[in-house]
């Protein structure tokens, strides 16, 4: 716990930060003076701050993104010093405060880095890779209006709420940038698992995990090694027991999916 | 002057929706694939139009400005969804849900769309069970409820306190689904920048792809707005930080009307400003006031003093002193007006003096900390976090901020504008909530418009297209609203300015805080009206936007969005200062009963205001479709 | 085969190749190492442990080509995936690298696995192969004409009178040799650091791993690697410090008091 109205004067720190002007063009560190700077500012204002002084000397700000700016929407995603949203724990980029720096610091800031978010700009990366896993299966086939009586389906309590925890995903990335391998198995088992867990989602169930996997690997994540990175920097503190889960979900659909009969193979099909 | 048609059907009440569903014009199955729409918002509304026009067979263009429609501002809604389920067996029903939305309105919405409204609430909550949204439950595996500001029943579903991120990813899953099912083309990172009218009908957009900064003409059948609010127009809000007005206020730039832009929510418990630096207003949910108590010090001297020097003689139990009924939990908007007049009488708290305390030493004392740990835990951390203070051994500091925009681009009961084919849904349009929104019904109302009234009344205007008729990008509307962002986008780069554009984002929040904010007055708005074309033209002249147009470039994105609420903001000052009265979320000093509630002027005021753009420079139209309430009584809106 | 073509194309497929044939190895060293410490006993005990072995002819070549190819598909996926994941962090690596929850051997588990296999070519060109030390390779030496019957849980596996391979003496001539003896202890420490973080990572591969065991898990991984790593660093520790002396009247007890000091360079025959 942070000490109330802890030593609330400000301070300068020097930023380290990776300036790329677009795709496939050479990057480097630049140092940026931050001075005057509140313990109470999060990470992001002061990156507006510096921003600002920046456009006015005519200098093109640092390009990062951000939106929500509590926590919510995965939008934002900066390494700092190192890991994935920088101090803290179970937070997002957005919700560091100055606070947990100190004077003189030099804080190196990198975008999240993975050849499946190539980088657009400065600190920007292309996440679209995540939205083609979930375009491949991350749902339940119910037609608008098809949907029987929200009651009609009970979960067991435990279930639903083991499914929360998964849903709370908010699709950042920070596992992938966390993982040595660059593997986005968290980010997949936690939708996996959500859907998995339900009854709704269990005639899907094979097919969403094997079409999902499948679309992980061609986008080019690495592969788990079960170090547990991810689920270290994840803002909403997700587990790995899901990538357990998603593990034995997706040998068994495999081994299903093998062995079951061929519909219209007469004659056994040989 | 815009014709204003609500085409609300006739008959009973209850039965107006039906009745309408079986007398609109249907299309055809198998023409429905000759039809393109574009959606532009990918949040509640546009996530679940999309994926249901496509469903139906539509030929679906899907826009964000976003990275990816997962990332919509609706994410970020906590508290939870309505819905007439009854399951609690609380005597709820669509009547009374309808009632309570209309009477929390201050009966300022249409009874039509209200009780469609609370009519498919029950569907929402079906279809988002079904697609495996995690809704909180009971240990018999049913569904729970909560209850919420302004209703005496529970009828609140919730996901945590995630549930507009659960609704979203599972509107959001049902989009992806018809994404890779080809019935969808997504495109992200592509900001709309103009709509395209062609023979007077909405008919195409003009988009920029914020990484690349390529402009392209998108041409379609009918075009679909669901861009979400406006309140960042005052920069500091709950809004996420990209929440924008640009496709609503270009839209009506192009001839759609703009319904009551003044009627803003302003949400009593939020953490406040820290400094000149801050970026954005926290939320706190607002249950925080069942156990926490509310007060300032009485003496001026004493507001800089920590609180714990403050004898409890000096202190200022307010609410509880001037609505002894209600005490901590009077209205959001009484409790956000008390805040601040405490704070003009100087004895806010706080560096900035803008805050009031927010104590939980009584419960403590009466419950134990561990028992209000585990009421209210994630939101003493949340606040840790961000003020680094422990609200276990000293009270919150909260001050009310912007939240919701009940305002929005004028509809019919088809979600039409006044623009033939152009159909605007979820917080962008001014429909369901009149002048004030209940806690839990806005993802409510996104969820309605995109999955179950859009569906049908979208094929009431496409039936009457001949299929095939949808103009090519290439005619002369587009070209020439591709030329007017284009020359939009190069003045700004040009511009030998000095300032950024946040300065200016900073300085509209301030005027339209102090002047049309919570409380607004006649002399306060004027002024305003003073000050922000004012502001606009030194922006004009001073704005500085570096870097080019041919990659991701921020600063650009914001300079338009900017210019855009500096524009909007002129318009709602000068729709709060027409309104005469005080109704809901709109608060004039001039018209307030005794204790300080909303005086309305149902004679004079029972419509809504809808404003029509005349062309630069010139005072835009004031159009009024009247508010006639055949089913229910307006009443003095009381919560005593 | 359309499973087959998954298991060895997919990424978590590759994973549970690497499990299974873990798996299979582990079982494979820990058997191996209970057999090896019969080397503590009395020369019958090994020499009729390994005579039982080699009499079961084309079995005992169907093990080792079932063990062989595990270690194959082992190597195969370990490389493989070791790519693909390189190739994944795409075109510039961070400035920073920070390590947060990755226990130390897992961190290192490429760089153990591949002195596991380079002491693995090693170790079978040494004891299997006889390429290494020819000179004491069983064939080499005299053969051992077993004492008593050997027998192992009631069941026979070699009669008294057998006239046996030495491994007993191969063994104790083979470890007498410093280099030897230090480049195995260092691979058995690799490999029981290997397994340390293999057995606890392929509960998860295979989806047997949560919270609510994974603790007790790492801990009998600990207490498995600890035990396995002692037991093998035995044999060879106690032969190098002479705390085990090759039971009198073996081969290996007569070359070794011929050269008692036959620390240093290999024992010639
Ligand atoms: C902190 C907070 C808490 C809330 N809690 C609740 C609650 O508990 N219950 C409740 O009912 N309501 C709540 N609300 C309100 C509710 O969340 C919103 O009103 C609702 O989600 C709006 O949904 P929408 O689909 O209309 O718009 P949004 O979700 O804002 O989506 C807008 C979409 O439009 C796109 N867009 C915008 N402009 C353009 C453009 N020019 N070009 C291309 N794309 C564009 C965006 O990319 C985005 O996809 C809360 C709001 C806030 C701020
Ligand atoms: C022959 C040389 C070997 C090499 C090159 C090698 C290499 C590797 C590598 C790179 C991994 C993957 C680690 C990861 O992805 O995190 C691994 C895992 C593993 N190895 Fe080996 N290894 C070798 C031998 C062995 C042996 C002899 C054993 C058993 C005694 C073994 C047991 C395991 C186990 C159990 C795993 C864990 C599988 C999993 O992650 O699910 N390995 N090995
Ligand atoms: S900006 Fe939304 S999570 Fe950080």
């Amino acid at each position: 716990m942070v000490a109330e109205h802890s030593v609330k004067k400000n301070f300068s720190v020097t930023l380290r930060v990776w300036r790329q002007a677009g795709p496939n063009q050479p990057g480097k560190f630049v140092d940026y003076p931050a001075t005057d700077i509140s313990p109470d500012m999060s990470f992001l204002e002061m990156l507006d701050v510096v921003n600002d002084g920046l456009t006015k000397i005519g200098d093109e700000p640092i390009a990062f993104a951000h939106d929500c700016r509590e926590g919510i929407c995965g939008t934002c995603s900066c390494t700092i010093n190192g890991k994935p949203h920088g101090p803290g724990k179970g937070i997002a980029t957005c919700q560091v405060y100055m606070r947990s720096f100190g004077e003189g610091d030099v804080i190196v800031v990198e975008p999240f880095r993975a050849r499946a978010f190539p980088l657009i700009k400065d600190l920007v990366t292309n996440r679209e890779a995540f939205d083609k896993i979930q375009q491949a299966g991350g749902f339940i086939s119910v037609r608008t209006g098809a949907a029987p009586d929200a009651n009609s389906i009970p979960v067991p309590k435990e279930d639903a709420d083991l499914a929360m925890d998964a849903a709370s995903c908010i699709g950042c990335g920070a596992c992938v940038a966390a993982c040595k391998n660059a593997s986005a198995m968290l980010f997949v088992a936690a939708k996996v698992s959500q859907l998995g867990l339900m009854p709704q989602g269990q005639p899907e169930r094979d097919k969403r995990v094997l079409a999902m996997v499948k679309t992980m690997d061609e986008a080019g994540f690495g592969n788990c090694s079960n170090q547990y990175e991810c689920s270290a920097v994840c803002p909403k503190l997700i587990t790995h027991d899901f990538i357990a889960r998603m593990n034995r979900d997706y040998l068994a659909a495999l081994f299903r999916s093998n062995f079951k009969p061929v519909s219209g193979a007469s004659d056994g099909g040989a | 002057m815009a014709k204003l048609d609500s085409k609300t059907p006739s008959g009973p009440l209850a039965d107006k929706w039906q009745k309408h569903k079986t007398e609109i014009k249907l299309v055809n199955p198998a023409n429905k694939r000759k039809y393109e729409i574009i959606v532009v918002g990918g949040g509640l509304a546009g996530s679940s139009a999309s994926a249901t026009l496509a469903e139906l067979g539509y030929k679906v263009k899907n826009f964000v400005f976003h990275d990816s429609p997962r990332r919509a501002h609706s994410i970020a809604a906590q508290g939870g969804i309505n819905a007439a389920k009854n399951y609690q067996n609380d005597g709820d029903s669509v009547h009374r849900l309808f009632y309570d939305t209309l009477k929390g309105g201050d009966y300022r919405a249409r009874e039509s769309n209200v009780h469609r409204l609370a009519e498919v609430s029950v569907n929402i909550i079906d279809q988002c069970a079904a697609q495996g949204v995690p809704f909180a439950r009971e240990y018999g595996g049913l569904l729970a409820n909560r209850s919420f500001g302004g209703a005496q029943v529970s009828r609140t579903f919730y996901a945590r306190g995630q549930t507009g991120q659960q609704l979203l990813l599972g509107a959001y899953s049902a989009l992806s689904r018809m994404v890779g099912q080809g019935g969808v083309e997504l495109h992200t990172n592509s900001e709309m920048l103009d709509l395209v009218l062609v023979d007077g009908h909405a008919k195409g957009i003009i988009v920029r792809d914020l990484n690349t900064g390529a402009i392209t003409r998108h041409s379609a059948d009918a075009v679909i707005l669901a861009t979400g609010g406006y309140g960042n127009v005052f920069n500091l809000s709950t809004y996420a930080r990209q929440s924008n007005a640009t496709a609503i206020w270009r839209a009506y730039k192009r001839g759609a009307c703009l319904a009551n832009p003044c009627y803003t929510q302003i949400h009593p418990t939020c953490i406040p400003v820290s400094g000149d630096y801050q970026s954005k207003l926290t939320l706190m949910s607002e249950s925080l006031r069942n156990d926490g108590r509310i007060w300032v010090p009485k003496k001026k001297e004493d507001a800089k003093k920590p609180p714990a020097s403050i004898p409890e003689a000096d202190r200022d139990y307010y609410l509880e002193r001037i609505y002894p009924s209600f005490g901590n939990l009077a209205p959001r908007d009484v409790s956000s007006r008390a805040a601040m007049r405490m704070c003009d009488e100087g004895r806010g708290v706080g560096e900035t003096g803008l805050g009031v305390y927010l104590d939980f030493a009584d419960a403590i004392s009466r419950l134990g900390e561990p028992a209000v740990r585990e009421r209210y835990g994630n939101l003493f951390d949340i606040y840790h976090e961000i003020t680094a203070e422990n609200a276990y051994k000293t009270p919150m500091r909260i001050f009310p901020a912007v939240h919701y925009t009940m305002g929005g681009l004028w509809v019919d009961y088809n979600l039409m504008s006044n623009i033939p084919g152009l159909f605007v849904l979820g917080e962008a349009n001014f429909s369901d909530h009149g002048a004030n929104r209940l806690g839990a019904s806005a993802l409510m109302q996104g969820l309605a418009d995109g999955y179950f009234v859009i569906p049908y009344t979208i094929g009431d205007y496409l039936a009457g297209q001949k299929p095939g008729s949808r103009p090519k990008a290439d005619g002369a509307e587009f070209k020439q609203a591709e030329q007017n962002v284009q020359s939009m986008t190069e003045k700004f780069l040009a511009n030998k300015g000095t300032e950024p554009v946040s300065h200016f984002h900073k300085r509209l929040g301030k005027i339209m805080w102090e002047h049309c904010g919570m409380a607004r007055t006649k002399a306060g708005l004027e002024q305003a009206l003073q000050k922000i074309p004012a502001l606009r033209e030194e922006f004009q002249a001073n704005v500085k936007v570096p870097g080019s147009a041919a990659t991701l470039n921020q600063s650009l994105e914001q300079a338009g969005r900017v210019a855009d609420f500096i524009e909007l903001g002129e318009l709602l000052c000068r729709d709060a200062l027409t309104r005469e009265e005080s109704c809901g979320g709109h608060f004039r000093e001039e018209y307030q009963h005794p204790d300080g509630e909303c005086k309305r002027d149902d004679e004079h005021y029972a419509h809504v205001a809808a404003w029509e753009y005349q062309g630069a420079g010139k005072t835009p139209l004031r159009n009024t479709e009247p508010l006639n309430y055949e089913f229910t009584k307006m009443s003095v809106r009381s919560y005593k | 085969m359309n499973l087959l073509v998954s298991l060895f194309k997919t990424s978590i497929g590759k994973k549970f190749l690497m499990a299974l044939t873990g798996l299979v190895m582990v079982g494979f060293v820990t058997g191996h190492l209970v057999g090896n410490l019969q080397i503590f006993f009395q020369p019958d005990r090994i020499n009729g442990y390994a005579h039982f072995l080699q009499a079961l002819g084309p079995v005992l070549w169907a093990i080792r080509l079932f063990l062989l190819v595990c270690v194959a598909v082992h190597v195969w996926a370990a490389v493989a995936l070791t790519l693909e994941s390189r190739a994944a962090r795409g075109p510039e690596a961070y400035a920073i690298k920070k390590w947060l929850s990755a226990t130390v051997a897992s961190r290192y588990m490429r760089l153990s696995g591949i002195v596991v296999l380079a002491f693995l070519i090693y170790h079978l060109a040494h004891f299997t192969l006889g390429v290494a030390q020819p000179g004491t390779f069983k064939t080499a030496l005299p053969e051992w004409k077993m004492l008593e019957d050997a027998r192992e849980f009631g069941f026979p596996l070699a009669a008294k009178g057998d006239v046996v391979h030495d491994v007993y003496s191969m063994v104790f001539l083979g470890f007498a040799n410093p280099v030897v003896s230090i480049f195995y202890i260092i691979a058995v420490g690799l490999l029981s650091v290997h397994m340390l973080h293999g057995i606890d990572s392929l509960f998860q591969t295979i989806g047997w791993r949560s919270a609510k065991w994974s603790c007790l898990l790492r801990k009998v991984a600990l207490v498995y690697c600890i035990v396995y790593f002692l037991g093998n660093l035995a044999i060879p520790g106690a032969i190098l410090t002479g705390i085990a002396k090759p039971a009198v009247g073996t081969y290996a007890a007569q070359k070794l008091a011929a050269s008692p000091a036959a620390t240093s360079s290999a024992v010639q025959p």
